[in-house]
């Protein structure tokens, strides 16, 4: 139903008018050793799409409270989160339109897993950087936005895109977190993106419609779920997504204080856990042909008919 | 210190306060004394109102011009927290410029926000929220560990608006700072989609359509038993995420929570991402063709049934009325 190209839009290569080095204020060498460092200096540059994405437990299995930290049982395998699979969607059409660049994905976990990001990478995107670390157990959104933010910083976008929210902790606000850290303007709930000549056209969901944004670039974008098909990997992305390069960095590599986030640095605590009010089943019947006039007689009992 | 004095970020369109907005001020004026809206553009047609429901002041951040809310006004309300003239606690809506607003005041202020509230309770000095977890069979209470600005994202419908006489609103200014490069987005056109009958949000009554419709083409089954119900046409996540019906129409977790007085579940099996949308309406009924889907559990009338059959007939049925 929606593309991602606005009719009536042309989309080009994106050709910034900076180079990729002072814009960011970073020099190559701090980027090597992470997966971004696949940038020559000083040329024009290819469009870089950075999508955040979040290895979650499989929404599908029941979830559950680890008794003792009071937050979501994570020691069980970890997948994509379906809903950044369409950010990833978005920027690997984006990289398509614009002829040149890559799709590069950020993400953070405690325990150096990549399930998720394989399955991301056997979707086309080049290569990962998994801030991977012991003291993230327990992060925050705001923590997790200062994680993302520095590991972002040092690939050096034109576009960083996310998902709304995560399926787990739901929490969205880590999109606009990690714009304000990184003095990014942020457009939420896109369901179209197009870039031409260094700026974004987005149309961003309302309440009533949608808004067409325009944003400079680097920005930060958070993808409406179901706005693009996320592509199946194929078994060729597959075999090629085992050797795609994830660079996997540690908070002391990103120059991040430990104590500042996980549960050392959590500026938030449950209080309470308590079974919500159960609401009362009602009669369930199995339709023999006449299951509508049930349906009738109970609107007509509440006369909203 | 506690928390003495509330901010609300408030929302309105044409000049007329959003229900959300009025439903925090509905809460917050139970918890402190001092109650102030935080708009943008000109406050003094919002004053009247405000003030009805509770609101002290209303405070301007000033013209958007082409911007968007967010960066503007987190950049005015931590201003005012840097000098000292800032609230204590600030509630936003979970809504599209709610959660712009409590992100970027959050990242400026380096305070976390507890989300998805639904619910505001009192512990001594401090302020705490209540969130459903696992599809609202469980709720979760959060609290603040620093004296910092304690920032909640509430959801739509959580608390009741409740009108108290009070007169207008005074009228004030808070003044943001400079936006440096956030600034950057600018909207360019405004686009309403083609929509009949009661917003979603606020139909009496709503008919949701899940995958269990089978295919896109089928959904104006929904559209049309909408209509004649006068109800609003509404859609589970997988529904939306296929990309049969606009994000819009999605209610539960990650859409809109709805509390009509009839809710009409038709192939919707009932994930628990789902249920805490339409868990609050008055009445249920779900058709399904699993026996064991989890919305029956919830349902007032459950029917283990085909919906390409029961709907037809039932959408005969009211048009013969």
């Amino acid at each position: 139903m929606w593309g991602v190209v606005p009719p009536g839009l042309s989309l080009s290569t994106i050709r910034p008018p900076y180079s990729c080095i002072d814009r960011w204020g970073n020099v190559p060498k701090i980027r090597s050793g992470l997966a971004c460092s696949s940038l020559s200096a000083g040329t024009l540059s290819p469009m870089i799409v950075v999508v955040c994405v979040k290895q979650i437990p499989d929404p599908a299995d029941p979830g559950a409270l680890d008794p003792e930290t009071r937050t979501l049982k994570r020691d069980v395998k970890l997948i994509l989160d379906e809903s950044d699979s369409y950010g990833v969607e978005m920027g690997l059409q984006l990289v398509d339109a614009a002829g040149e660049g890559e799709v590069r994905l950020v993400s953070m976990v405690p325990n150096s897993e990549v399930s998720g990001l394989r399955t991301a990478l056997a979707m086309g995107a080049e290569n990962a950087v998994l801030v991977s670390d012991e003291a993230l157990a327990g992060s925050d959104a705001l923590a997790t936005a200062k994680v993302l933010a520095a590991a972002i910083r040092r690939c050096e976008p034109d576009l960083i895109l996310t998902g709304t929210e995560s399926s787990d902790g739901y929490t969205g606000t880590v999109p606009v977190q990690v714009a304000e850290l990184m003095d990014l303007p942020s457009v939420t709930f896109a369901k179209e993106i197009a870039v031409a000549d260094g700026v974004a056209t987005v149309r961003r969901q309302t309440e009533d419609g949608y808004d067409e944004i325009e944003c400079s670039l680097p920005a930060v974008v958070s993808v409406t779920a179901g706005v693009v098909e996320p592509r199946y990997p194929s078994f060729k992305g597959i075999m090629a997504a085992k050797n795609k390069p994830v660079d996997e960095v540690d908070l002391a590599g990103l120059g991040i204080d430990p104590s500042t986030v996980g549960w050392a640095g959590a500026g938030q605590e449950i209080t309470d856990i308590a079974e919500a009010p159960a609401r009362e089943a009602g009669d369930v019947i199995v339709d023999e042909g006449d299951a509508h006039e049930r349906i009738m007689e109970f609107l007509d009992d509440l006369k909203v008919l | 210190m506690g928390f003495s004095k509330i901010w609300i970020y408030g929302e309105a369109k044409d000049g007329v306060v959003a229900t959300t907005t009025l439903e925090l001020l509905a809460k917050a004026r139970a918890l402190a004394d001092t109650v102030e809206v935080v708009v943008h553009g000109d406050a003094s047609p919002l004053a009247p109102d405000l003030g009805v429901h509770g609101a002290s002041s209303v405070l301007s951040v000033g013209d958007l011009g082409e911007g968007l809310p967010g960066p503007r006004v987190a950049s005015a309300i931590a201003a005012a927290v840097s000098t000292g003239s800032g609230p204590d606690v600030v509630l936003c809506g979970t809504t599209y410029d709610g959660r712009d607003v409590a992100g970027r005041l959050s990242a400026k202020l380096d305070a976390p926000v507890i989300t998805n509230v639904v619910d505001l309770v009192v512990d001594g000095d401090r302020l705490l929220g209540v969130e459903p977890v696992f599809g609202g069979n469980t709720d979760v209470t959060t609290g603040f560990t620093g004296d910092g600005t304690a920032i909640f994202l509430v959801r739509p419908k959580s608390f009741a608006v409740e009108e108290t006489g009070g007169a207008p609103a005074t009228v004030g200014a808070i003044e943001a700072g400079d936006l440096g490069n956030t600034a950057g987005a600018v909207v360019k056109n405004r686009f309403v989609e083609e929509s009949f009958g009661p917003k979603l949000d606020e139909a009496s009554i709503v008919v949701s359509g899940g995958r269990g419709i089978g295919d896109a083409d089928r959904y104006e089954m929904i559209e049309t038993l909408a209509a004649l119900l006068k109800g609003a046409p509404g859609a589970s996540r997988a529904v939306v995420d296929s990309g049969w019906v606009p994000y819009s129409y999605q209610v539960g977790q990650t859409g809109k929570v709805v509390k009509p007085t009839v809710y009409l579940a038709c192939g919707i099996s009932g994930a628990t991402q789902h249920l805490v949308g339409m868990k609050g309406s008055q009445n249920i009924i779900a058709i399904n063709k699993d026996e064991e889907a989890p919305i029956f559990g919830v349902a007032d009338l459950g029917i283990v049934g085909d919906v390409h059959k029961v709907l037809p007939k039932l959408i005969e049925a009211l048009q013969a009325r």
